[in-house]
């Protein structure tokens, strides 16, 4: 096994296909201690790791605390809500004052995309992006591999993959097409044109609007969340007439996947908008593995923080 | 490179035959379980449950494969990492007496993370070491093994390797006088 070619996790751009294999054969050997007795190993007992969320979060941060306790690390947690941010200080100053605690790892979320980098270049110390606003969202596009993977088989060289909903917002997406075009995949992204940005194609990715062309033609499909939250407030931009009229056109409901009649693997990278994007009854069947991702992301998260400190 | 052969063939299955006979003498296997450490122990660990096993009767004698990488004191400290290998344990391990097995012993650091993770499993009764070549001298650690196959007196430059049938080879210890790639 071969140290990874990069000293943060900045997203998924600067990362090797041997990264993501060395990432996914350790977090395969994780995920097998969190089936033990007792689901917890040293390996980081001599590391202290600081979450910092300046963005809400329960998922990303629970697995990320939970995963570096599996390992454990100690851990300090920090959200922008009850800080000193509000005071007006800087993020470097922030961070700067955390590190000066001696503090070995920075697991950042921050709503503006590239902070995480910012910061790389500013501070010294190890970083791992848990979300940079509408930019990237690494250690989610792994999980989502690693999950379809399991379901798909190890290689996805040629398996057609398609992302649905919110693509000009969701760092999901950006991230999983970068991920699943390193791994040899074929993508396509769907959604309303309104919510598709320009020039999508030169990431290699082909582009539809029709929701059952996109299900026929694919093996796996990623339905990400509506942001409401940007949708129908009076200052905010309409990106679709009605939440309605999205569900008809872009909602995966049971008539449309029994129209299809074949197995489709089904994600979702939660928080889930049921009767939205995804019906309740598609949520909870067989063919979604919503849950299996958040179970893998422990262990991929396990993966990423050992294989960093390793370096 | 410059290597010679330890342990032939022949002188390799004779070994192992002697380190069976001499965990029988002390166990009976009622309440003794085998378990190999990733990944060459493992190897030395089947080996010997299947001739325990032929001792026996066909007897069936639990064996674990423990991995102990995540367990292990020199993260971050080696120039490359080691690869977790695959951890298999069906049974635990409370009020049992194991014997941990490995192929060869050095520095005894990688003992100690066996015994580390072994605790993951419940606290037996007891624990004994069997290697199946113990290089002395270079211990780092207050670890000595119970069974022995062979001692071996090297320095620390050299490097010493057991190759398996199971890998396209012949059963046998080889020295190199460096690392092999």
């Amino acid at each position: 096994m071969s140290n990874l070619s990069i000293k943060h996790l900045l997203g998924i751009q600067g990362l090797t296909r041997d990264d993501i294999e060395t990432i996914f054969s350790t977090a395969a050997e994780f995920k097998e201690v969190l089936n033990r007795p007792i689901k917890k190993v040293p390996s980081l007992r001599d590391t202290t790791v600081a979450n910092l969320f300046f963005e809400n979060s329960t998922r990303t941060r629970l697995s990320f605390e939970l995963a570096q306790k599996r390992l454990s690390a100690d851990v300090v947690n920090f959200s922008a809500a009850s800080s000193s941010v509000k005071k007006g200080e800087t993020l470097v100053d922030t961070v700067k004052n955390i590190l000066a605690m001696k503090v070995d790892m920075l697991v950042i979320r921050h709503p503006h995309p590239g902070a995480p980098h910012f910061l790389a270049n500013k501070v010294n110390t190890t970083i791992v992006n848990a979300g940079d606003g509408t930019h990237e969202h690494p250690t989610q596009a792994l999980l989502d591999s690693f999950s379809i993977r399991e379901k798909l088989g190890q290689d996805l060289e040629g398996k057609k993959i398609s992302i649905v909903g919110d693509i000009m917002h969701s760092r999901v997406a950006l991230s999983n097409i970068l991920a699943l075009k390193l791994q040899g995949a074929t993508v396509k992204v769907c959604g309303p044109a309104t919510l598709i940005p320009k020039h999508m194609e030169s990431l290699g990715v082909e582009v539809s609007h029709d929701l059952d062309e996109t299900l026929a033609w694919a093996d796996v499909a990623n339905m990400l969340r509506i942001q409401l939250e940007r949708q129908g407030e009076d200052d905010a931009i309409s990106f679709f007439p009605s939440i309605r009229e999205y569900t008809i056109n872009f909602g995966l409901t049971t008539e449309r996947l029994e129209r299809l009649d074949k197995e489709l693997v089904i994600l979702h990278p939660g928080p889930i908008n049921r009767g939205v994007e995804i019906s309740s009854e598609i949520a909870d069947s067989e063919n979604a593995i919503i849950l299996e991702q958040v179970e893998n992301g422990v262990a991929i998260r396990m993966a990423i923080m050992y294989l960093l400190a390793n370096r | 490179m410059e290597s010679q052969v330890l342990i032939n063939e022949e002188q390799f299955a004779l070994i192992l035959d002697r380190l069976a006979h001499q965990l029988l003498e002390h166990h009976e296997f009622n309440e003794t379980d085998l378990v190999g450490l990733q990944p060459r122990g493992t190897r030395v660990a089947y080996r010997l449950a299947e001739r325990l096993s032929e001792l026996l009767d066909g007897k069936e004698i639990r064996c674990g494969s423990l991995d102990v990488t995540f367990h292990r004191d020199d993260l971050g400290r080696r120039d490359k990492p080691i690869a977790p290998q695959e951890n298999i344990m069906e049974f635990l391990v409370e009020d049992r007496k194991v014997i941990l097995v490995d192929d060869v012993l050095f520095t005894g650091r990688t003992i100690r993370a066996g015994l580390d993770a072994l605790l993951a499993y419940g606290r037996p009764k007891k624990v004994e070491l069997a290697v199946l070549i113990d290089r002395r001298f270079k211990r780092e650690l207050p670890i000595e093994p119970t069974y022995i196959g062979q001692q071996i007196d090297s320095i620390s430059d050299q490097h010493v390797v057991v190759e398996w049938s199971e890998e396209n080879k012949s059963d046998r210890v080889i020295l190199f006088n460096a690392k092999p790639e």
